[in-house]
């Protein structure tokens, strides 16, 4: 007897729903048990959690601040992934984003408008982000370079350059040593809605709505759709297959400058250490979440926010490592990865047939064949 | 002791589906000591599928196999090799970055842990020597030209005492010299006793090497023939003819303008070999041109060339007489060539993607699909609607994804696809290979349409009845070179085979031409 | 003679910053010659070491945290392997849940692990940990002596990676795993399972990668810290490449990240202008600069070994 792998006749519909809520719950009860070997009612650290991420106003605005980044670069991952592009550097284009939006609020002011600082510092920010993006998507269109190792490296060359600069040339002088620059004019400040939660989830919103209609309702969209599923068709189509990866990727790297100039002008309101917290990386896991469907991306980025915030609430309120909100966003993925074969695939189990006595004559009618 | 006729291996009644496809349908072979077994038949036609069975890459869901009389599972590559039999396929099973010596003991589990390259370099040394297959040992792969790579795969079989050799098409990548030599080869080592199956679609090479010949025709066996009691015409017929199945009525047309000339093209394929030589034809509005020919004579790279899919190395292109050398499929679509490409699900369709939104892959750069960059939902649902009406395409929803489809369907739908954007030339590819009957009528009919709305066809087809059938002129493409263009009222099934055979029309011996699927 | 001993010096710290470095890229060159890409190696690394140290703490047994560091590698290695082979998944997002999942816990663990008097915590306390073997007369001689005052786990670097390249080049399972890593379907042609090889030498790249871990925990900076690692797992995919998946030279990446944090050192006290971070970069740029040469320049890669098959999943009867 063996078990083999059948491609199923039509996609499960439920399958695609249920595997993303099923593996949610499949974490919980693996955290559960986690939870219960360090000695704590999981139900109760359960409760913690859902109360100090959406229990009041305040707890809300936090598990928004979180959600925010997430939901820019899980977009911007979301819409490279569709490519098949497996672009990792979201945490480098983040960092990238913020450090261009701190030149600009840094170096702009007086020079340019008040009133045209913070626009002009998200703009530099995207416009580095997409840059970054660039680089990895430039290399793969036009040579072919693999874009997974690259746009990783490049994390890091952003990630030493932000570093070297809030310790180096841009830090504070005024800032008793702490690694970051001066605070950002007032005029750079992003609003905030409330508590600390800013303007960056109206960006969030609205990127999502317009990804979801370049996608859906354009002509551009339509052949990323035909370039992700099918490269050979596009080919034949007659689309532009490395013009329309580098443009994807362009705007995929500007979501995660995007992301970034948020982060600066939004909450920390000047460049510093803790920028990169792997934003990036988790979008990745936002993204895949989401089967890349921008408006999910909402959704799944704010579960992951008020994970990320539910572990610092175990933490004040239970004395649970606070680090107990990354192994429940770790595990989600697991029983997804799993899950999705099932989605496409069925598994039977095949019995070994004893083998047919009439070797000859009597051929089958053949019934239609279908490819 | 070869005399006794007694069969190295047997197989009975072996069947193999894969979903959707009866792969192979209770086929037998038997190959008897020292002799070279050809396996004849179209692509698809089941023949590399019956091979891999044998070779235990696949499992038949029924049937047997016997070798030396004894009944035999196979269940993986180890098995097949240690009752004697190994393949060549047709691409090569090497590891490029590895050495030649590297590759033939590869997978061995009978070697020390750490093998003596220089003793493993010596034993291949003798091999190559006793069976004139010269190569260095120490050479990587890569280094190597395709003709010495054949070469390591043939001593890898020999390496591993293979008494059955698998050769998989294998001159369609030699050029004639090595082919030559090729023969040598299995001169030697049938003279030894060993014996040979090898699988082609080339009557020529049948002919030449083989003692037996199978046929295989849409999985099931059709014809056992001894090479000396049979000849390249009769193999042709054998292999390509079909019962007719119908009849359609072709009106006569009149001949438009010119819409597509070809002058002296020559290509490559992706291997940089020469696939096209010298083309010359033209095709005019309201007139479809057939072109016939076995398999992998140039047809595709033909099919290529005209869309824009592939440059030509020389020559020109012009339709409606503007030079269209180097456009791209972008410039060619615009210029109104259409194009029913070969591989449907890989090339033609968008498999994750709604029928409606596959039917809309030609219209979506304009009006009504879209309007400046913005795609119209409503209009592209009632152009699938029209479309799904029009060409009777059965699917349940126009937003069901199309690889859902039956394989006919999906060709119906590129078809209304590729004939709505149509204008000017259609090439279609196969495209009633594979179908049922009811499908095939379908898209023939749909040609035959076009043509009469003054647009011109060329039609690639293996089949001589669907061409004599429906094209005007048939022209008979050989290792590249068209062999001679005729009416197809002019014409006999025999006449086309003679010239897929490789024989120029003018050398046909004369004779008066009897019309057509008499 | 004050050159060379400066040069010793560098090389001998190079090494044991460079041990862990080490382990994990060996392990992972193992892995990725067999076509599976692991990103998970910072969540196992990290894994490696807080368990390796829990261990080490309550036994006083070194060598079973080491067994124990190798098994949890091993075993986090096998959900990627179970993720990648058997369920066809992505093994860029299967690799980078890893990471996620791994940190988290590792962070978790060294919290819930420690001591009650400690509140439970593992940070701050103090466990067994390997020291430096002098080897005698070997460590007293100029230049090369301070190799050979180095701890049990370096020292087994020096005998690993001959091992792993004799193993890779010269033996039979070494052939096989080069050919699932490079052309899958032919080795799967010649008999060779492909998913049994991806298992196990994934797994064997998890258990050196848990290795890699202890190696911190235990000797290295003894003791556990939050994200003690400091992003080595993620160096590693850079140092794998700049070994041209040649675990013989996997030396050569550590020593070239530990060399120039050596020599920006140095340079920062000539007062020389090039900022540390630009410094830093190199080994990331130059690593984008040898995967771009290698995809131009394609007969070079044939040479450098790159396995082509690496992180594509492998189906045969696919139809």
């Amino acid at each position: 007897m063996r078990i083999v792998f059948e491609k199923r006749q039509s996609v499960s519909r439920q399958a695609i729903l249920l595997v993303p809520v099923l593996s949610f719950l499949v974490s919980l009860v693996l955290g559960a048990i986690l939870l219960l070997m360090s000695g704590v009612n999981p139900l109760a650290a359960y409760a913690a959690m859902a109360r100090g991420t959406f229990g009041s106003v305040y707890s809300l605005s936090e598990t928004l601040v979180k959600a925010i980044p997430l939901m820019l670069t899980g977009l911007g991952v979301s819409i490279a992934f569709r490519m098949q592009f497996w672009n990792i550097g979201a945490e480098g284009q983040l960092v990238l984003g913020a450090v261009a939006a701190a030149w600009a609020a840094l170096f702009l002011h007086g020079v340019i408008p008040d009133a045209l600082l913070l626009p002009v510092a998200i703009l530099a920010g995207m416009l580095a982000g997409a840059c970054w993006a660039g680089v990895p998507a430039g290399l793969k269109a036009y040579l072919g370079v693999d874009e997974t190792l690259t746009s990783l490296m490049l994390n890091y060359v952003a990630i030493l350059l932000a570093s070297h600069l809030y310790y180096g040339p841009w830090r504070d002088p005024q800032g008793y040593g702490f690694p970051g620059t001066a605070q950002f004019p007032a005029a750079a400040w992003l609003p905030r809605l409330w508590g600390r939660a800013h303007w960056g989830v109206a960006f969030a919103v609205i990127a999502a709505a317009l990804l979801w209609f370049i996608l859906n309702r354009t002509r551009w969209g339509f052949e990323l759709k035909i370039i992700g599923e099918n490269k050979t068709a596009a080919h034949y189509l007659g689309i532009n297959i490395a013009r329309n990866v580098l443009l994807a990727l362009l705007l995929s790297g500007a979501l995660s400058g995007l992301a970034g100039a948020c982060e600066v002008t939004g909450i920390s309101r000047r460049l510093q250490q803790g920028l990169s917290v792997g934003y990036g990386y988790t979008a990745i896991i936002v993204a895949w979440m989401a089967q890349l469907n921008p408006v999910a991306v909402l959704f799944v980025a704010v579960l992951m926010g008020a994970l990320l915030v539910g572990g610092d609430q175990v933490q004040m309120m239970m004395g649970l490592p606070a680090s107990m909100g990354l192994v429940l966003q770790g595990m989600i993925l697991f029983p997804m990865l799993a899950g999705s074969l099932f989605t496409e695939y069925r598994l039977r189990l095949i019995r070994r047939e004893p083998v047919a006595k009439t070797p000859t004559a009597t051929p089958v009618p053949t019934s239609e064949v279908q490819s | 002791m070869n005399d006794q006729p007694k069969p190295i291996l047997e197989m009975l009644g072996i069947t193999k589906r894969f979903p959707g496809v009866l792969a192979n349908d209770h086929v037998d072979l038997e190959l008897y000591p020292g002799e070279v077994l050809a396996l004849l038949g179209e692509n698809g036609a089941g023949k590399s599928t019956l091979m891999n069975i044998l070779v235990g890459l696949y499992r038949p869901d029924e049937g047997e196999i016997r070798m030396r009389g004894q009944r035999v599972e196979i269940h993986s590559p180890r098995d097949a090799a240690a009752l004697g039999i190994g393949m060549v396929h047709q691409n090569f099973m090497l590891v490029k970055t590895m050495t030649v010596a590297e590759n033939i003991i590869l997978g061995l589990s009978d070697l020390p842990f750490v093998p003596d390259i220089r003793e493993v370099s010596q034993r291949i040394r003798e091999l190559s020597q006793r069976y004139h297959l010269q190569v260095d040992p120490d050479a990587y792969i890569w280094q190597l030209s395709v003709g010495e790579q054949q070469r390591v795969e043939i001593l890898k079989l020999v390496y591993r005492g293979a008494e059955v050799l698998i050769l998989d098409e294998p001159t369609a990548v030699l050029t004639p010299q090595e082919a030559q030599e090729l023969e040598g080869v299995l001169r030697i080592m049938t003279a030894e006793g060993k014996s040979a199956i090898f699988i082609t679609h080339k009557m020529e090479e049948v002919m030449a090497f083989s003692d037996w010949v199978r046929v295989l025709q849409q999985g099931r066996l059709t014809a056992v023939r001894k090479t000396a009691e049979t000849s390249p015409q009769e193999l042709a017929r054998l292999m390509v003819g079909r019962e007719v199945l119908f009849r359609l009525d072709r009106t006569e047309c009149v001949l438009g303008e010119k819409i597509l000339e070809l002058h002296n093209i020559s290509a490559t394929d992706d291997r940089g070999l020469p696939a096209l030589r010298e083309v010359t034809f033209d095709i005019h509005g309201g007139e479809i041109l057939g072109i016939a020919g076995v398999a992998g004579n140039g047809q595709s790279q033909l099919a290529e060339v005209v869309t824009g899919l592939r440059h030509s190395t020389q020559g020109r292109i012009l339709i409606r007489g503007k030079d269209m050398i180097h456009a791209s499929p972008l410039a060619m679509i615009r210029a109104g060539v259409s194009h029913i490409p070969a591989d449907r699900i890989g090339m033609g369709a968008v498999g994750n993607m709604a029928v409606a939104d596959n039917l809309a892959m030609k219209g979506y750069r304009g009006s009504p699909i879209s309007e400046r960059g913005v795609l119209r939902p409503r209009s592209i649902l009632e152009f699938a609607q029209r479309m799904i009406d029009a060409f009777r395409i059965a699917t349940p929803t126009p937003q069901t994804r199309i690889k859902f489809l039956s394989g006919g369907n999906i060709q119906k739908a590129i078809l209304a696809r590729e004939i709505d954007a149509c204008d000017g030339l259609m090439v279609a590819v196969y495209p009633a290979r594979g179908l049922d009957v009811g499908a095939t009528e379908a898209v023939r009919k749909m040609l035959l349409s076009q043509r009469e709305q003054g647009l011109a066809v060329l039609l690639i087809s293996e089949d001589l009845e669907e061409l004599l059938t429906i094209a005007d002129r048939v022209a008979v493409l050989f290792s590249g070179r068209v062999m001679g263009i005729v009416p197809s009222t002019q014409t006999t099934v025999e006449m086309l085979g003679l010239m897929m055979a490789g024989v120029p029309l003018a050398d046909l011996p004369v004779s008066t031409p009897t019309t057509a699927n008499a | 003679m004050s050159v060379l001993a400066l040069i010793s010096s560098i090389l001998a710290i190079t090494l044991r910053a460079g041990t862990s470095l080490i382990y994990a890229t060996v392990g992972e060159i193992y892995t990725e010659r067999s076509g599976i890409l692991n990103l998970g190696l910072e969540g196992m690394m990290l894994m490696g070491a807080v368990t390796a140290f829990a261990t080490a703490f309550y036994t006083k047994s070194l060598w079973l945290a080491l067994i124990v560091a190798v098994i949890v590698g091993g075993l986090l290695a096998a959900l990627h392997a179970f993720l990648c082979v058997t369920m066809r998944a992505n093994q860029v997002v299967s690799g980078l849940s890893i990471t996620l999942f791994g940190s988290g816990l590792a962070s978790f663990l060294g919290q819930r692990l420690g001591p009650a008097s400690n509140n439970y915590f593992l940070v701050g306390m103090v466990g067994p940990k390997f020291t430096p073997i002098q080897i005698p007369v070997l460590s007293s001689l100029p230049v090369i002596g301070a190799f050979f005052n180095q701890d049990i786990l370096t020292y087994l670097v020096y005998l690993l990676m001959p091992l792993a390249w004799f193993y890779l080049y010269k033996t039979r399972p070494g052939l096989s795993l080069r050919a699932v890593g490079e052309n899958p379907q032919t080795a799967d042609a010649m008999g060779i399972d492909v998913g049994r090889t991806r298992y196990l030498y994934t797994i064997l790249g998890g258990m050196l990668t848990g290795l890699g871990g202890a190696h911190l925990s235990l000797a290295y900076t003894p003791g556990w810290t939050e994200n003690l690692t400091g992003g080595r797992g993620w160096i590693v995919i850079a140092l794998v490449i700049f070994a041209m998946w040649n675990p013989g030279r996997a030396v050569l990446g550590a020593v070239l990240f530990g060399g120039i944090n050596a020599v920006q050192f140095r340079l920062q006290a000539a007062g020389t202008a090039i900022p540390a971070a630009f410094l830093n970069m190199l080994p990331y740029l130059t690593t984008i600069f040898v995967l771009v040469v290698m995809t131009w320049w394609e007969a070079l890669s044939k040479r450098i070994g790159a396995p082509a098959a690496l992180g594509k999943a492998y189906m045969r009867e696919e139809k």
